[in-house]
């Protein structure tokens, strides 16, 4: 999973649906606890971890992970 | 230390920092600006900060700020400019923030003028900003008194933290008597401020400093909690001096600078055969209510007379002791008239005969 | 998998009582990554200011105080004078706060060459309230008190803060940034932390004028919002460094 969503605390604000390169971020058809359709990705593998969403978004919902690259894990 | 020759709003200033009180926020105003002027000059010299802000709004904001983070700070003015301080008075005593402010008070309303006045009373008593409050009040009448005062006003406030309100006027500002200072500052390290903002400097979670509660319950039980505290300083926070009641039919009640003159009336009046004697009230909060009262009653007071500069406005309290038991007259001059020792002493004869004699 | 970006320990973890989309929470999540990278939390008191940020000391990681409308200038400047030089003073003010009642207090601040750090958070309107005219709701704005739209002849002209104040010389490092897309948030964080950084190195005065969006009052949703500081703000209120120098110690 590259980009995580703390349902939780999510408003359903859009900002991070509007603001992601890659428009795969959209709000779930569920609702979370406070009412609200929390945003999701499903497609995982297209996103570039990139952050946008992560930084758009007022309510620290998002954390964003990057595969550790082949290299790095030998070093 | 010695008796020093000084003028009033200069002995306030060095009775604070003997107290360890080296924060000052001021602003400028007639008749106390020389606090502010020595406190510019001497905090300095003491390793303290003085600072002019821009306005009594903002100075006392200040003393909230240097208040969250701890230290003794005081503040000053006078009457409009004590106004103005009223919100943040009303913040303190909501925050538990213990400071001194110091109110020498000044003809009024409005504008008014520079003489003393005692018009300010109902302000400083009754907890003159919104909101369930009070905070305690002292009212020296003499300059040694207000050495004295000054420094317990700093104990109260640390030991109940609460804002405190150092009240005097004109004549006590500007006159000159001879003092003695005693130094009271270790007497700050027996109160622990741990709920200090301070930074948490690896010492556990952050501590908040707000007077804000959205929820109406738990603000009530904070504010249960307040009063709580104002019972306790009126069960030990009382202060009161009788001169010549031992065997009284008449009362005079006066506090601060008229309570000097009616001394001399009483002598005056007591050599003319009169029974009578003054009850100076020295905590206007905690008001000696109950004292007032058994007072009375003991010595079966045929009249009391309360003598202010003001329209009357502490007449009030004592008729609010007595609760109708004595009758309650007054006599007051306001606008920065100061009233004789004649004109108070036709008012005691006044109490006897009924009429000016 | 590694993390490229996660929560950061300046805030404390919890939900917060902001509308969705305020970029108040964008705000409040740089000012703590910067807290965080400074190493400062532990150093840091903050003061709240009243308005929609009122209970930001339910939010920053730190010691906070919270002052009467308007006077948070004045009680940082009470903290930071009695405070040990090391400790950071903050305070968060919206536009009501620091540019209508406040503006005394923040001018004189300014003026004093303060050395504290103000994160002024400018959203053209008042929030908490319900949505009433600010100093800077801009002309033609529709509010709660300019039903019709703010108009010159009646409510004056909106002030633009940041240059204002860059014409104190005891101002030492005033910027205005934004909140509307990634790249100005970057740019946010960037100057807030120099903000922070100037106190670390007393420099004295620094502000950071965020222009910030309430799409509660605005009646626009969360994206049209940031859309709105685009096109109608940033152009009344041009992004960009208004004073950059070290009044303490370099001269004037």
């Amino acid at each position: 999973m590259r980009v995580v969503f703390n349902e939780d605390y999510c408003k359903g604000c859009n900002l991070c649906v509007a603001f992601c390169p890659q428009a795969i971020i959209h709000l779930a058809n569920r609702l979370n606890q406070k009412g609200y359709r929390p945003a999701e990705v499903i497609e995982q593998e297209k996103c570039t971890s990139c952050a946008a969403c992560a930084r758009m978004c007022p309510d620290t919902v998002i954390t964003v992970y990057r595969p550790e690259r082949k290299k790095e894990k030998v070093s | 230390m010695g008796k020093v020759l000084m003028k009033g709003n200069e002995v306030i200033g060095e009775s604070a920092i003997k107290a360890g009180c080296h924060y000052f926020f001021g602003y400028p105003i007639t008749p106390q600006s020389e606090l502010v002027a020595y406190m510019a000059k001497r905090l300095p010299e003491v390793g303290g900060l003085f600072l002019q802000a821009e306005s009594e709004v903002s100075a006392i904001n200040m003393v909230y700020g240097a208040a969250s983070a701890g230290v003794r700070v005081m503040t000053s003015s006078s009457s409009p400019g004590f106004s103005l301080k009223q919100e943040g008075i009303s913040f303190l005593a909501a925050a538990n923030l213990p400071a001194v402010i110091v109110n020498i008070a000044r003809g009024g309303p409005g504008l008014g003028n520079i003489q003393p006045a005692q018009s300010d009373y109902f302000q400083v008593t009754k907890g003159g900003g919104h909101g369930d409050y009070y905070t305690p009040v002292l009212a020296p009448s003499t300059l040694q008194e207000i050495v004295d005062l000054t420094q317990e006003a700093f104990r109260i406030a640390d030991q109940y933290r609460t804002p405190v309100i150092l009240l005097g006027d004109g004549v006590l500002g500007q006159m000159m008597e001879p003092v003695e200072f005693k130094e009271t500052s270790e007497e700050m390290h027996l109160f622990e401020k741990d709920w200090a903002t301070t930074g948490t400097v690896g010492d556990g979670p952050p501590k908040t400093i707000t007077s804000l509660d959205l929820n109406d319950v738990s603000l009530e039980e904070r504010n249960r909690k307040l009063q709580e505290k104002y019972e306790t300083i009126k069960d030990q926070e009382v202060r009161v001096e009788s001169y010549k009641m031992d065997d009284a039919i008449y009362g005079i009640v006066a506090y601060g600078t008229v309570a000097r003159i009616v001394k001399s009336a009483v002598d005056r009046a007591r050599e003319a055969g009169m029974k009578v004697g003054l009850i100076r009230p020295i905590s206007l909060w905690p008001f000696p209510s109950s004292y007032i009262r058994k007072l009375s009653e003991q010595l079966q007071l045929n009249k009391l007379l309360t003598v202010e500069m003001s329209a009357g406005q502490m007449v009030e309290d004592v008729r609010l002791s007595v609760e109708g038991i004595v009758p309650v007259h007054f006599y007051g001059r306001n606008g920065g008239v100061i009233p004789t020792v004649d004109e108070i002493y036709q008012e005691i004869l006044k109490l006897k005969y009924g009429v000016m004699v | 998998m590694k993390a490229v970006f996660e929560r950061t320990s300046g805030l404390i973890d919890r939900e917060t009582h902001y509308c969705p989309g305020c970029t108040h929470g964008i705000i409040h999540r740089l000012v703590g990554e910067v807290l965080e990278e400074l190493d400062a939390l532990e150093q840091t008191v903050g003061v709240a200011s009243v308005g929609c940020s009122v209970l930001s000391y339910h939010y920053f990681n730190c010691d906070m105080t919270q002052a009467a409308h308007g006077r948070a200038p004045a009680v940082a400047t009470g903290l930071k004078r009695v405070l040990p030089k090391e400790r950071l003073i903050f305070t968060y003010q919206g536009d009501g706060d620091l540019a209508s009642i406040g503006m005394g207090e923040i001018v004189h601040a300014a003026a004093r060459g303060e050395n504290i750090t103000v994160i002024f958070v400018n959203n053209a309107i008042y929030g908490m309230t319900g949505g009433q005219m600010a100093p800077t709701s801009l002309l033609g704005q529709k509010t709660a008190t300019t039903p019709e739209g703010r108009a010159a002849q009646t409510q004056g002209l909106p002030i633009r803060v940041s240059e204002m104040l860059a014409t104190l010389d005891g101002a030492s490092y005033i910027e205005r940034v934004s909140t509307h897309d990634v790249p100005h948030v970057i740019k946010a964080k960037k100057a807030i932390k120099k903000a922070f950084q100037n106190q670390k190195d007393e420099k004295g005065f620094s502000m950071v004028e965020i222009l910030s969006t309430c799409p509660t009052n605005w009646g626009l949703n969360p994206e049209e919002s940031m859309q709105w500081v685009k096109d109608e703000m940033v152009p009344y209120y041009p992004l960009g460094v208004y004073k950059d120098h070290s009044y303490k110690g370099d001269g004037v």
